[in-house]
């Protein structure tokens, strides 16, 4: 059974203006020991999803599921008490922005023992001798005096460290690192990632990894799930998904990195991912598919095999040609 | 070199002094220093490092927001320092920039057609008023915009959008450089494209040199023709761009190079590992600025900070490459 | 491959709302503020219209009716609905004029502090060195004084009258507005569109009210909608204590001190001027609030 179990989530937002669809019926899994990365750019849900899963979501969010199930346990019939209890013990979080993520007022050995009293129920020496074991773990020079530290006094580096110590620091079976280099310089990040996969290595915890970063995706995942508008549109393994993309849109991601283009153009994607006011009736991403035919606009498509890279397409890509496509070469061609 | 040359460093410097609380002498950061280099018409100098490097002082500097603490900024054949006021005026229009968050540079109670006509207003006095909502126009049709976004408000755009609202602004006074201070990285990339694509035509079309600043090294490897690595402050690498991406010779360049994660899983690499954290431009390291974090550091380093040498078609500044040249 | 599930029909796409609609929407969410505004709304209509709408004019003096108590109270005559005062006048009429008196003060107040504010505030910000410090110590000092107290200074060096009392209130309220727009737009001046609009080649001046102004005015406007009641409050006052409009005039706090004396005979013509400052004051504050709700960018929900 896997650790983390996702069947058919969705998130609707109530905002000023009705409502508005974050997460639209995404089902994910992630085992022991296994780093899923979550891939999106901005709108995609993907963070969502996962706050979703902690409980985090502010009053306007309706969350919905089939299943919604963590090491067995179902979260959906959890009471909130039940749920603080399992939310940073079992499932740890980290976030994008370090500086912020910890509070100002509190030295950095009062946040880490913080969780150890409240969840383990550590006395003052063992949570001392604890502390610096994490912050030893993590990397971080001369820990005892870094514990009497304040955030301020740290760079953005040293403060992410310290976010992966606490939320180390109970030991969890789940890690949820939402965009954890994303503030940080080059070299940093490097650094960064680097002690999140050995420390996951080591202790044998799920790692789900959301990220826009496809440089990040490919040196750290193992399985990746592209999200896009709010939707699951396709999931593969890691090497797979950079050789043989399988959705026109994780394709079309691909080739519009710079890194991965052959001439001075680009091959980027026309228009914007669609908002709260132009959501297509049918496949999100048709009207900026070069693939595009009218069975996309009005057929919801439907979800590939796993050969298929559970592609959400009526025309999944094989090698860069669509299968069963009237016209494979695209839409200019058909034109 | 063939192409004229439309912008020309050397030495420059830009000093900051900070008070830290009332009790302390004020400090002197040197955030720019003995920065020397050119940019030709045409052409795209990208300016790489990471935070603290100085990057951004290097901008406002060419941008004529802040004036040089020392050096000479020559910017077409006028030199900045000692031009009178009238001929900076004039040169000011022929400098321009692009921001990174294309949400805070675009001022949210001005329609977008009003914050186009706002440089040909101040600048173009002799202008009538049908022939700047012409140009407006004009250009909005060139960065890929149509005629009614003229009368929307910044708020009715999305990020990518925005950003070609913010290059089409810089773009109205004609200019012949352009600073792009870290243009794309606030997208994402699938409007990435469309903003790199849409430089790289309008550099074409009208000619103009790009001083591209970013922290990201496979951007700049789409888009420059030479690259200025920097570090606390100075240039430690200026190559061209292949020379730097193939035979990177500074040991902070190949770090740079290693860390910066590739769209590939199947590449096989042995990272250059960089211990520690950047230093604190307060207190800058004796000697070379990199030799704390740095694989080769060795006496020398620590004692005479290294000048920028030729090796080849690269300059580097850096005691180990210099020793392995006097060796070979 | 699964069936093809058919699309159902697609709820027609809605526009975003506009900026007016959008702010119309979060102040009306307020429901007081809405009872405020109708309540300011009637006022307003009021004292534009007095001429049309009072039955009497404020000084005609009914000798034969004085101290009549209003229409409902046994005693009463129907023709004037609110009673009569110590000297025959009608009371309707008087407070009805007397709105007018009331929302003139407080408006030319705001008005005033708030455009010698914005000057001073926008100078301090963007001259630093010592023409920021001279603005800044002198708000200082202004606010060190109770703001009563230095209203009756003002006016007792310089006369009581309507005009003076506007002059001394706006004195009194010139801080809140300087150091509000100081602030904003320190922090305003930083943002990139302003250099965007420097390397455009904007001057010092056109940067301050042209590019930072704009963006500066939500607080102020709401920070104007609370002053116009306390300056309401604050003109009642000197008012009463006699340093304000002086009689005959319907100003409300006049109105108050003239019938002190009549508490125990004739409480009508102490309570009525009571409760209209009272009402006012409420309405205004009222729509401050909504105001701030919709206005203010750090309470607004997503």
């Amino acid at each position: 059974m896997p650790l983390l179990e996702i069947n058919d989530l969705t998130v609707d937002f109530k905002t000023g203006s009705g409502q508005f669809r974050a997460v639209d019926g995404v089902s994910l899994s992630v085992d022991r020991g296994e780093i899923l990365a979550i891939v999106g750019e901005s709108g995609s849900g993907k963070s969502v999803a996962m706050l979703a899963v902690m409980g985090l979501l502010p009053w306007t969010a309706t969350v919905s599921a089939k299943t919604l199930s963590f090491d067995g346990r179902d979260l959906l019939t959890l009471t909130p008490r039940e749920r603080r209890k399992l939310v940073g013990k079992d499932m740890a979080m980290i976030f994008q922005e370090p500086m912020s993520s910890l509070n100002p007022c509190f030295t950095v050995g009062y946040q880490i023992g913080e969780s150890l009293k409240v969840h383990l129920g550590l006395s003052k020496s063992e949570r001392r001798k604890r502390s610096i074991e994490l912050l030893e773990a993590v990397g971080i020079p001369d820990p005892e005096r870094r514990l009497s530290a304040f955030p301020h006094q740290l760079s953005g580096g040293m403060s992410q460290r310290v976010m992966i110590a606490i939320a180390l620091a109970c030991r969890p079976k789940l890690i949820i690192a939402d965009e954890p280099t994303t503030a940080l310089d080059v070299t940093i990040q490097a650094q960064i990632l680097e002690l999140l996969v050995s420390l996951q290595r080591e202790t044998d915890t799920g790692l789900v990894l959301i990220t826009h970063d496809m440089g990040v995706v490919a040196e750290t995942a193992e399985r990746v799930s592209v999200h896009y508008a709010g939707q699951k549109i396709e999931e593969q393994p890691v090497g797979p998904l950079f050789a043989d993309p399988h959705h026109p849109y994780t394709a079309a991601l691909l080739a519009a990195l710079p890194e991965r283009a052959t001439g001075k153009r680009l091959p980027s994607i026309p228009g914007v991912v669609p908002g709260q006011f132009d959501r297509p009736p049918a496949c999100l991403f048709e009207p900026r598919c070069r693939f595009a035919t009218d069975r996309c606009r009005t057929k919801v498509p439907p979800r590939q095999g796993a050969i298929a890279g559970f592609a959400l397409c009526h025309y999944p890509l094989t090698h860069g040609r669509p299968i069963g496509h009237p016209h494979p070469e695209g839409r200019e061609v058909a034109a | 070199m063939n192409a004229p040359i439309v912008l020309e460093a050397s030495k420059l410097a830009r000093f900051y002094s900070v008070h830290r609380g009332a009790f302390k002498p004020a400090a002197t950061i040197k955030a720019l220093a003995e920065a020397s280099f050119t940019l030709e018409a045409g052409k795209t100098l990208a300016v790489v490092g990471e935070s603290g490097c100085g990057k951004s002082t290097l901008a406002r500097l060419v941008t004529m927001i802040e004036e040089p603490s020392e050096g000479r900024l020559v910017i077409g054949d006028t030199d900045i320092v000692t031009a009178d006021k009238a001929a900076l005026k004039r040169l000011r229009s022929e400098v321009q920039i692009v921001f990174q968050n294309p949400y805070g540079s675009l001022n949210p109670r001005q329609k977008i057609l009003d914050a186009l006509a706002e440089p040909l207003i101040i600048n173009r006095k002799e202008m009538s008023a049908a022939d700047r909502k012409a140009a407006v126009l004009d250009m909005l049709k060139r960065v890929g915009l149509r005629p009614e976004h003229a009368n929307r408000y910044p708020h009715m755009f999305s990020g990518g959008q925005r950003q070609r609202i913010a290059i089409a602004r810089a773009l109205m006074l004609s200019p012949k450089i352009l600073v792009l201070d870290e243009p794309v990285s606030a997208l994402d990339v699938s409007v990435q494209a469309q903003v790199l694509n849409l430089l790289v035509e309008l550099q074409e079309s009208l000619g103009l040199s790009y001083l591209f600043i970013s922290h990201g090294l496979s951007v700049v490897r789409h888009m420059a023709d030479e690259i200025l690595v920097m570090y606390l402050g100075r240039v430690v690498e200026r190559a061209p761009r292949e020379k730097l991406f193939e035979q990177p010779l500074h040991p902070y360049t190949q770090a740079l190079l290693s860390a910066t994660p590739m769209a590939d899983p199947e590449r096989q690499r042995e990272r250059i590992r960089l211990k520690g954290e950047l230093p604190s431009p307060f207190n800058p390291p004796r000697g070379c600025a990199f030799h704390p974090r740095c694989p080769l550091a060795f006496d020398k380093c620590r004692v005479d900070r290294p000048e920028l040498t030729w090796h080849g078609e690269t300059e580097v500044a850096c005691w180990a490459v210099e020793r392995d040249a006097r060796v070979a | 491959m699964p069936a093809d599930r058919v699309v159902s029909p697609l709820p027609v796409a809605k526009a975003p709302p506009g900026p007016f609609v959008a702010f119309f929407r979060d102040f009306s969410e307020n429901r007081a503020a809405l009872v405020g505004l109708i309540l300011l709304s009637l006022l307003v209509f009021v004292a534009v219209f007095a001429n049309f709408i009072a039955p009497y004019s404020p000084y005609e003096q009914f000798r034969e009716f004085t101290r009549i108590p209003p229409a409902w109270v046994e005693g009463g005559n129907s023709a004037f609905l609110l009673g009569t005062d110590e000297i025959g006048r009608d009371m309707l009429s008087r407070l009805i004029f007397g709105a007018r008196l009331s929302l003139f003060i407080g408006l030319s107040v705001v008005v005033a502090s708030m455009a010698v504010g914005i000057v001073l505030g926008l100078i301090a910000a963007f001259a630093p060195g010592w023409p920021s410090i001279v603005i800044m110590r002198a708000m200082d000092v202004i606010l060190s004084v109770p703001s009563l107290l230095l209203a009756i200074v003002i006016v007792a060096i310089i006369g009581p009258s309507l005009t003076n009392t506007i002059i001394a209130i706006t004195v009194v309220y010139l801080p809140y507005y300087v150091r509000l727009v100081r602030a904003s737009a320190m922090q305003e001046k930083t943002r990139d569109y302003v250099t965007a609009a420097r390397v455009g080649g904007a001057g010092t001046l056109r940067i301050m009210f042209k590019t930072v102004l704009p963006n500066c005015m939500a607080p102020i406007i709401v920070q104007a909608a609370l002053t116009i009641s306390n300056a309401i409050l604050e003109a009642a006052a000197l008012g009463f204590l006699g340093l304000g409009a002086q009689p005959p005039s319907p100003e409300w706090g006049a109105m108050l001190a003239s019938a002190r004396e009549f508490l125990q005979s004739a409480p009508w013509i102490v309570t009525t001027p009571g409760v209209a400052i009272l009402i006012t004051v409420l309405s205004i504050n009222l729509v401050g609030d909504g105001l701030r709700d919709a206005l203010d960018p750090k309470m607004r929900r997503s």
